[in-house]
């Protein structure tokens, strides 16, 4: 019985839940748009698991994701939120790709020159709203929405600066030098066939595995947390807490930084220009969402979201639309939302079970 | 005072039989029994924690009981909800009220039972009937008033008619008086005695004993989860009732030995402040506390005491004046560097500033102190000798239940949160100590312990400052009493001789009206 209770109690439980009746209800769509739940379902799970390229790609989608997310969930857990995730990815990207495209630098020094400028810089754009928050009293989130558009239209218009455009017109920047990516080397690659591999997944799990241990394990993360749980009640036992939220958004920042990091040097090579927000900073909100705001489970959330979105990129080859992708994680998210609903439901039924 | 003159089997209105509630291991309510009849005012005494609370859940249908049985008018019953408990006449009036602040007085009462013509709710008489109600039991209430505009004892009455209005016959008060000023803990007694005289009874959750000597009839001790006796009131006096409750002889006389007052420790010299409506509230006040002497800050609620401690621990900058420690300056600094200069406090609000609820006990033990060896070095944390130091201060301060240096603090009773904070800060040997209502919400058994802790750092040559809106503890406690008064000291008595007339009438702002 304890053990059934334990399995009732953990989130995990709770998203597996959620995941089902979001492939459920993905399913009752797809059929109102005439088509085979079974077909459009079994070429998501074929085009993530059917070769083991796909597998790469899979994670090399995710790599960007699971960096969003755990700045989203290390927010959480501070006692912020960090709906800016996609203003701070963006110019992460732009700074690593424009160092990327102006320096010219031995890789040893590039790459590392790039990766640390982009958290910098998402670390700074975040840090901006986080002073306008404790001197002003300005609610993040407001400021955070504001910044979002700001470094949209700012990387719109570095994009088409004469220096890093692309040169005989398109709407991207040049591509970034040899020297500043992120790619496995070139043998690695051709033996996994998949031009794009790159070291994103293992910054990123890295990235996961620090921020748990800060989370858990350190000072800074105690003091971070008690601001977050009760800034009163931290302020009275002398912890200064103003500098507390500037720390923790400064580190939230910094991650969503790097994933645009990763997402440039490692995948893309350039930027584009863009019509409206990429979204990765919000599907860093849902990455957090499906793994309980715990940096593990944002490596899993990531994982997840990766393979949905690559999976769901090929769905066109079945005729199905890809949005149906979207409807299925807005219905996890959706279950995941209530899923107290469920807790009580089944609270509920064991409790009967036992009476009887 | 109901009177209860039929004790037979046929005035029984509510019968808790062999009552067991576990969760889990954890074992709340270990055969209890209860019996209640028409008309009575019926106590439910025990310490903080004992399962005063989980058996009332049991009776209004929040919690199913593990075992046992539950008697209404004779009938067995099983609630699976507490709508089933107020359709049979039983309704709870729960310590934290469940009111909607938006929303008007009637509003309030009739939610969830709202009279309707057609389609829409029918006002005019849900008004009429709650008018009604509010005559018959003496419980005036403006029926059109905002709830977030009215007094918490005014919210309590909205509580209660809230219960007569689905149809109670049995009441349960849960703790009714924790947060009501004296004047209105009077125009309860008043409502209750109302109440039973219309043959209605009333089950009242309470650890204060004055309370149960002054209204109920019959009282049902429980201790640790167990029945222990149902006695008649007028059968028994004050002390007996609270060595029943906590299992031993209590001490009310708090024991000091004699003691001279060394040097000034806290100095403060004129202090001008501001309330957080901008308005001036402390006005050139001054105060000192010495070595060795506790010194009781008595005055009515909102005239200065509590903007006065914010501004000694940091939390509130002044406008004017001096506040030194051990003739070290800490006006106006930061709550970091006021308690690095001698400053600890046990604050008001343990909730909110005492303790972090999300987080483990054992993490709020070291809340000033984590930054610094054993607890940590280099910034990593040391789980162990955080969970040592947690299992040593909860044996040597009764921390209950034990092993639970790991649980978030949200999860203890009010009485063992707050040893918690006491722990902490005793602990923390500073030289001047700050105690706000240390035992605000305790029971007898807990007040005697903090009573102690204070007590015991006097004597160690520290100053105490003990400010509380409990005149009682003040006389008993302080070696010199100051009455604050409209935001400046008007009076100062040594403790022994205090006399409570006179301090009232210093507290009042010593105006001659008769």
């Amino acid at each position: 019985m304890n053990k059934k209770k334990s399995i009732l109690d953990s989130n995990v439980f709770y998203t597996m839940i959620a995941i089902v009746v979001g492939f459920i209800i993905g399913a009752v769509f797809l059929m109102i748009a005439g088509i085979s739940p079974a077909v459009a379902y079994g070429k998501l799970i074929s085009s993530v698991f059917g070769k083991p390229k796909y597998l790469i790609w899979t994670l090399i989608y995710a790599s960007p994701l699971i960096f969003t997310g755990l700045s989203v969930a290390f927010s959480f857990r501070t006692g912020v939120f960090n709906i800016g995730a996609e203003g701070q990815f963006v110019v992460g990207a732009l700074t690593a790709c424009s160092l990327g495209i102006l320096l010219d630098l031995p890789a040893w020094i590039h790459v590392p020159l790039c990766v640390i400028a982009a958290a910098l810089a998402g670390g700074i754009w975040s840090l901006i709203v986080g002073i306008l928050k404790v001197k002003r009293g300005i609610h993040e989130v407001l400021s955070f929405i504001m910044f979002n558009w700001i470094a949209f239209y700012l990387s719109n218009y570095v994009v088409n600066l004469e220096v890093i455009h692309k040169e005989g017109g398109g709407e991207a920047t040049k591509d970034v030098l040899a020297s500043s990516r992120l790619l496995f080397p070139e043998s690695l690659r051709t033996l996994l066939d998949c031009s794009a591999a790159n070291w994103g997944i293992v910054l990123a799990v890295a990235a996961a595995v620090l921020i748990w241990v800060i989370i858990e394990k350190t000072t800074l993360g105690y003091k971070l947390k008690a601001v977050g749980f009760n800034s009163s009640g931290a302020l009275y036992a002398g912890i200064n807490a103003d500098a507390s939220v500037l720390t923790a958004l400064g580190i939230s920042g910094a991650l969503a930084g790097l994933g645009g990091a990763v997402q440039i040097l490692g995948m893309s090579g350039r930027l584009s220009q863009f019509a409206g927000q990429e979204g990765f900073g919000f599907e860093g909100i849902t990455v957090a969402l499906i793994g309980s705001s715990s940096p593990i489970g944002c490596i899993f959330a990531g994982l997840f979201y990766g393979a949905m979105k690559y999976g769901g990129s090929k769905l066109s080859i079945v005729k199905a639309p890809s949005e149906v992708v979207d409807i299925i994680m807005g219905c996890v998210i959706l279950f995941i939302a209530i899923s107290q609903i469920f807790r009580v439901l089944f609270g509920s039924i064991l409790k009967k079970k036992e009476g009887n | 005072m109901g009177k209860v003159s039929h004790m037979d089997e046929s005035q029984v209105v509510v019968c808790m039989k062999d009552i067991v509630k576990k969760f889990g291991d954890f074992t709340a309510n270990d055969h209890i029994n209860l019996t209640v009849h028409k008309g009575e005012v019926h106590a439910i005494l025990g310490e903080n924690g004992a399962g005063k609370s989980t058996m009332m859940n049991v009776l209004c249908g929040l919690y199913k009981p593990t075992s046992g049985q539950i008697l209404i008018n004779g009938k067995e019953v099983q609630f699976s909800s507490p709508k089933d408990a107020i359709d049979i006449g039983i309704g709870m009036v729960h310590q934290h009220f469940m009111l909607i602040p938006p929303f008007s007085v009637a509003d309030n009462i009739i939610l969830g039972v709202e009279p309707v013509k057609g389609l829409v709710v029918d006002h005019k008489t849900a008004r009429e009937k709650v008018l009604e109600l509010s005559e018959r039991y003496g419980m005036k209430v403006d029926p059109d008033a905002k709830v977030e505009d009215i007094s918490v004892g005014m919210q309590q009455r909205v509580e209660i008619l809230k219960v007569l209005y689905r149809g109670a016959d049995t009441l349960i008060l849960d703790e009714p008086t924790a947060s009501l000023t004296p004047q209105e803990i009077e125009g309860l007694m008043e409502i209750i005695e109302n109440l039973t005289a219309d043959g209605k009874s009333v089950i009242l959750i309470t650890h204060k004993l004055k309370e149960i000597t002054a209204c109920a009839d019959c009282c049902t001790i429980i201790r640790q989860g167990k029945y222990i006796r149902t006695v008649k009131v007028d059968e028994v006096n004050e002390n007996e009732l609270a060595a029943m409750m906590v299992g031993r002889d209590v001490n009310f006389k708090v024991e000091k030995k004699e003691m001279t007052p060394g040097e000034i420790v806290l100095e403060v010299k004129g202090i001008h402040a501001k309330d957080y409506r901008d308005v001036e509230i402390l006005r050139g006040l001054n105060l000192s506390v010495r070595r060795g002497e506790i010194v009781g800050l008595a005055g009515v609620d909102g005239n200065g005491q509590t903007e006065l401690v914010e501004v000694l621990t940091g939390l509130r900058r002044a406008e004017s004046g001096e506040v030194k420690v051990l003739g070290k300056d800490v006006f106006n600094k930061t709550p970091r560097e006021t308690f690095e200069s001698g400053i600890s406090s046990i604050p008001a609000d343990r909730q909110k500033h005492g303790l972090i609820l999300d987080f483990s006990n054992e993490d709020n033990l070291i809340l000033q102190h984590f930054e610094e060896e054993p607890y940590s070095s280099k910034g990593i944390l040391n789980r162990k000798a955080i969970r040592e130091h947690a299992t040593e201060l909860a044996d040597k301060f009764d921390i209950r239940p034990r092993g639970s240096e790991g649980a978030l603090a949200g999860t203890l009773s009010g009485g063992n949160q707050q040893k918690v904070i006491i722990a902490r800060e005793v602990t923390n040997d500073k030289d001047l100590l700050i105690a706000v209502n240390p035992t605000r919400g305790l029971d007898v058994g807990a007040i005697e312990f903090v009573h102690k802790y204070l007590v015991e750092q006097r004597n160690k040559n520290r100053a105490v400052l003990l400010v509380s809106f409990e005149l009682d503890e003040i006389m008993s406690l302080s070696d010199r009493i100051e009455v604050i008064f409209d935001g400046q000291i008007t009076g100062s008595v040594p403790g022994k001789d205090a006399d409570e007339k006179e301090l009232g009438f210093m507290m009042a702002g010593g105006k001659k009206d008769e």
